[in-house]
């Protein structure tokens, strides 16, 4: 039995999880599949197909173009319509690949499934999960493949499995461990033995007392833990879930690995059973479309490049016009303003929300109560940061560690003068990161010389 | 199958912002207009105890208050705040801390300083280092300190009348008169204690002193209220007034004729509105909880070393602007370290460093 | 009696100590330094390269820089600031910012209401910045704040706008802008500019923004040889070999401006 520790900070906003009972559906097969090539954090996709290519599914679209990067795979069978651009969720032009559905939805040739993962060579497993194009599919779609690759240095003993969903409204998670627990826990024990490790945990916190049933009952045996966690936003976040888990903190700036840790989301897990013992790439995912607006709110299993417009139009399309579109959770999400942005691999959920529902920042000043600083997971001093930010003291906010906000957004929860402390610290973090960027290439400039 | 027409959204109206999408739905006015509330049975004490006038003591104060905002924020070229709330609780505040026989033109000066002193040269709410309403009293206190300090002793309680006439020494100014005659008899203190109110009048307030301040239980209640909706913190009240009771008892346990026993310094004066109204300010008082704890430490000892040993009878106002100004050093020496920050190592002394730079030397 | 003279005493005696600290201990300043920050604008805008005019002026001062790079000085000023070197006076070519955008309310779409913080780079990372052409002018006046002249104004159709003749130069608002949107150019060859930014191809363009570059060439064809550069589908003036004004008449998108 596991202890559970609670870390510093955190809220509980209202749960919302109203789609907590909709099983999965498969997403009928479209016409047009949007395949953006960039999907993960890291280096875009390398294009391997031409405009007019036949295509099957689960065919390469674009190989990994870097070390940090993944592969993305065509989610059906059809013809590349054309190669433009399309909209990401954070507003950015991404490059992408249009599928013309054939409508027979023909599979390629699966990578060859290991039968005994058990006894293969971890290096093998690992090179498959690049090969499937895995990213983190909790939404910071960081390749898994790198994740899977620490330091030789580093040892790693315990891997954790975020099964927590923290982010209020979404239920994918949740639906997936319901479903498919088995592949959950295989998943965990492929991951396991790619990093030599034995003690696996699954957390799940105890808002969802039916999938830490399914999920002990799927792990008997196996020698994988479930830890029930007492509900706290933001419990789903690495850093957090591994201290409240292990007592261990990571140090500032540095990875899970660090404290011989790795932290992989339940449905990359699965994605990663499926890689390696069914041979399938990751073209597919589950994401709960939910919000008051939404007639049928519900969970379903996308291929990626189906577009938001085709995904609410599945759930029945709206009973009043939503005055916030989401790409993600309503804490951490991505307020959008097209359809036409395609699910991604990181696209947990689709939020809508009504006018009554809407926050609009109209910030006062700071009152200095405080409980940004009560709040704050990472005990930073949100208030004073972004007052620092306000004046443009980015260099003074970095020595008051805004680097390490993990813009989780309690402090702007709870903020009464309505301040918009998260977007501050982004601010400050895209200066920072971009002024040491400058000074990198600088660096590098005067060392060609 | 029926092909139904789905709604699809309007997409004109769409608004876009940074997450988090989700809010408390707290906000400045709901704080203020609920420390109002807070302060409303002590409000309520005052008129029972002293008469109507204290009422008009209060609603003027809030008055002027609300309207010096106005005019500085017009003149600032500003959106007026007054919605927020903030003058009001400081007229509010300002007002319960005067006596009942404060004349009208005292009220409005004190606003003014309150306002203009006090905040708005600050560039207003959330930028003031010093509690408005103690700026407010205080610069009445120093200005007229015979006015100040005339206090009406309630005679017989009820809503019916205007003002008592009848003026007498607060329990504080018996207790520094206590303090003088510390080289006298001890008949000469028991004299002054005779004067003294019971605990259970200075519990209820029936004893003299500002409006405010002397109904304990009323304030105790609003406090508790306060600290039920997250308002203020509990370490505050809890370690200013246990600050003051321990100094005060040491004082009593080694002279107890000298001085006064802690639970009368607890429940007398501005102590209990202190704790529970004013060390809590948001705007004045440290960011963090380990802050809070020592501004309310350094309140208590700055209180207790004013009333034992200065020569006002009565050291919260004093202390709470004292401690206010240390305010922006206790945040910078309480932040602590974020999650995951390694702790900075100890400076190398300066034969580590000799050591370092001559290996060979042993 | 004795109380005044004690006082007076102690504050002559304070006098002479503080006196002596500053002559032996005090910071040497150059003095020629201290000359030529007096002369400097004060301005602090970093137009030259340096931190600031003190900065600057030291670096003079030791030789580190050539006078002629501020920016906002005047001639006046950098004749007596060369006397003083004792060098020749060889001013850099004076320039100008130029906002390459027509998107105002009026051209470009809007696709949604933002609302945050008033800062163009916030805009951006929340959802590209609300405006239909993601390339263009956000219109929420970082370059205004950021200008030391008072050179810029947000308009209020939600564009930035230089005023020449307050702009100096010095190239502070360039370096805020997060859509790179403000332009450098010479002073003497900004008649004529291009307001569009988008590298995007015409009909995607035309769909967000009609005030946009289409790259149909009218221009090039109506001016003389290499004086207006295509690239891809937008067109940008060559300010070593600019055309003449009438060259404006035949844009059909009204994008190639004479400077306002």
């Amino acid at each position: 039995m596991i202890t559970q520790i609670r870390f510093y900070g955190g809220i509980h906003p209202s749960e919302g999880k109203v789609s907590n009972k909709e099983d999965i559906i498969n997403a009928p097969l479209q016409e047009l599949y949007t395949v953006p090539l960039q999907q993960h954090i890291g280096a875009p996709a390398k294009m391997v197909v031409q405009k007019g290519d036949h295509v099957l599914r689960g065919q390469l679209l674009g190989e990994p173009g870097g070390f940090v990067s993944a592969a993305v795979h065509s989610p059906t069978s059809g013809t590349v319509k054309d190669v433009t651009t399309c909209l990401g969720p954070a507003g950015a032009t991404l490059p992408a690949v249009v599928i013309e559905s054939d409508g027979e939805d023909k599979a390629a040739d699966p990578l060859p499934p290991f039968e005994n993962w058990q006894d293969a060579d971890p290096a093998a497993l690992k090179a498959r999960v690049g090969e499937a194009g895995i990213v983190g599919m909790g939404g910071a779609t960081f390749p898994t493949f790198v994740k899977l690759s620490p330091p030789p240095n580093v040892k790693i003993d315990t891997i954790i499995l975020d099964g927590v969903e923290c982010e209020p409204c979404l239920t994918a998670d949740h639906r997936l461990m319901l479903e498919t627990p088995e592949k959950i826990v295989k998943g965990a024990q492929i991951i396991g033995r790619i990093l030599g490790v034995k003690r696996i945990i699954i957390a799940i916190e105890l808002n969802k007392p039916d999938a830490i049933e399914t999920m002990t009952k799927a792990a008997e045996g196996t020698g994988v833990e479930v830890a029930p966690l007492v509900v706290r936003y933001p419990q789903g976040a690495e850093k957090q879930l591994i201290y409240a888990l292990t007592g261990r903190k990571v140090p500032s700036g540095g990875l899970p690995a660090a404290v011989g840790c790795v932290v992989s989301n339940v449905g990359t897990t699965a994605a990663i059973y499926e890689a390696v013992c069914l041979g399938k790439p990751l073209y597919e995912r589950v994401t709960t479309v939910t919000g008051t607006p939404v007639v049928k709110p519900g969970n379903y299993r996308f291929r990626v490049g189906t577009l938001y417009r085709t995904a609410l139009e599945l759930c029945g399309g709206v009973s009043e016009d939503p005055a916030k579109i989401i790409s993600g959770g309503p804490m951490m999400g991505m307020a959008v303003y097209s359809l036409d942005i395609p699910v991604m691999k990181g696209t947990s959920g689709i939020l809508l929300l009504s006018r009554d529902e809407l926050v609009q920042y109209s910030p006062s000043a700071c009152l200095r109560c405080g409980r940004c600083n009560d709040v704050c997971p990472m005990s930073m001093m949100p208030g004073i940061l972004s007052a620092q930010i306000e004046h443009q003291k980015f260099e003074l906010a970095e020595k008051w560690h805004v680097m390490d906000c993990i813009e989780c957004g309690s402090c702007a929860y709870i903020c009464p003068a309505g301040r918009p402390l998260v977007q501050h610290m982004r601010r400050a973090k895209a200066v920072v990161n971009a002024k040491k960027r400058a000074a990198a290439a600088a660096a590098a400039a005067a060392a060609k010389k | 199958m029926t092909e139904q027409t789905i709604k699809m959204p309007d997409m004109s109206q769409l608004v876009v912002s940074s997450s988090p999408h989700y809010h408390d739905r707290d906000s400045v006015r709901k704080i203020m207009f609920k420390v109002i509330g807070a302060l409303t049975p002590a409000a309520l004490a005052s008129v029972y105890f002293f008469g109507w006038r204290a009422l008009m003591v209060i609603l003027l104060c809030m008055v002027s208050c609300a309207a010096f905002e106005a005019l500085f924020t017009r003149m600032m070229g500003r959106e007026s705040a007054l919605n927020d709330g903030s003058a009001l609780l400081t007229g509010m505040l300002l007002g319960m801390n005067l006596p009942v026989t404060v004349p009208v033109w005292m009220c409005i000066v004190g606003s003014l300083a309150a306002i203009g002193l006090g905040k708005m040269v600050y560039g207003g709410l959330g930028g003031n280092p010093f509690n408005p309403a103690l700026v407010g009293r205080v610069a009445l206190l120093v200005g007229c300190p015979a006015a100040m300090t005339t206090w009406v002793k309630p005679s017989g309680c009820g809503f019916a009348k205007w003002v008592d006439a009848a003026t007498g020494a607060t329990p504080l100014a018996l207790i520094a008169q206590c303090d003088a005659t510390s080289g006298a008899t001890r008949q000469a203190a028991d004299a002054v204690a005779q004067q003294y109110p019971s605990v259970l009048d200075l519990f209820i307030g029936n004893c003299g002193g500002s409006l405010g301040e002397t109904c304990a239980v009323a304030l105790i209640i609003g406090g508790i209220f306060l600290i039920c909706v997250n308002i203020i913190r509990w370490q505050v009240p809890v370690c200013y007034i246990g600050t003051v009771a321990l100094f005060t008892g040491i004082a009593y346990a080694f002279h107890p004729c000298a001085h006064f026993n802690p639970l009368l310094h607890i429940l007398s004066g501005g102590l209990m509105l202190g704790a529970f109204f004013m060390a809590t300010d948001m705007v004045t008082t440290p960011l963090n909880r380990k802050g809070s704890v020592v501004f309310a430490v350094g309140c208590g000892v700055l209180t207790s070393v004013i009333r034992l040993w200065g020569s006002y009878p009565e050291g919260v106002s004093f202390s709470i602007l004292i401690m206010n100004a240390l305010t922006p050093l206790i945040d910078k020496f309480t932040a602590g370290r974020p999650f995951g920050v390694m702790k900075v190592g100890r400076r190398a002394s300066s034969k580590e460093i000799e050591a370092e730079k001559n290996p060979t030397k042993k | 009696m004795i109380d005044v003279v004690m006082l007076t005493v102690v504050g002559v005696l304070m006098a002479l100590a503080i006196g002596l600290v500053v002559k032996y201990f005090g910071a040497k300043a150059d003095p020629l330094a201290e000359k030529l920050g007096e002369l400097m604008p004060g301005a602090n805008c970093g137009g030259c390269g340096f931190a600031g005019c003190g900065d600057y002026a030291n670096a003079m001062a030791t030789g580190k820089a050539k006078p002629g790079n501020c920016p906002s000085m005047s001639d006046d000023t950098l004749k007596k600031i060369c006397e003083l070197l004792g060098v020749q006076a060889e001013k850099g070519e004076p320039k100008v910012a130029v906002v390459c955008c027509s998107g105002d309310d009026h051209h470009t779409t809007r696709v949604a209401f933002y609302n945050g913080v008033n800062d163009c780079l916030n805009a951006m990372m929340v959802a590209g910045g609300a405006k239909g052409c993601t390339y263009g002018c956000l219109g929420l006046g970082s370059c205004a704040r950021a200008c030391p002249f008072g050179a810029i104004e947000i308009l209020p159709t939600h564009v930035a706008k230089v005023h020449p003749d307050l702009c100096k130069g010095c190239g502070k608002c360039v370096s805020v802008c997060p859509r790179k949107v403000i332009k450098l150019v010479p002073r003497a060859a900004a008649a004529v500019n291009v307001y569009c930014n988008s590298p995007e191809k015409a009909p995607v363009k035309k769909k967000v923004c009609s005030g946009g570059c289409i790259g149909c060439r009218k221009c090039m064809k109506a001016a003389g040889e290499n004086q207006i550069l295509i690239n891809g589908f937008l067109a940008s003036v060559n300010y070593e070999n600019p055309p003449a004004e009438s060259v404006t008449e035949v844009c059909p998108m009204k994008c190639l401006r004479k400077a306002d």
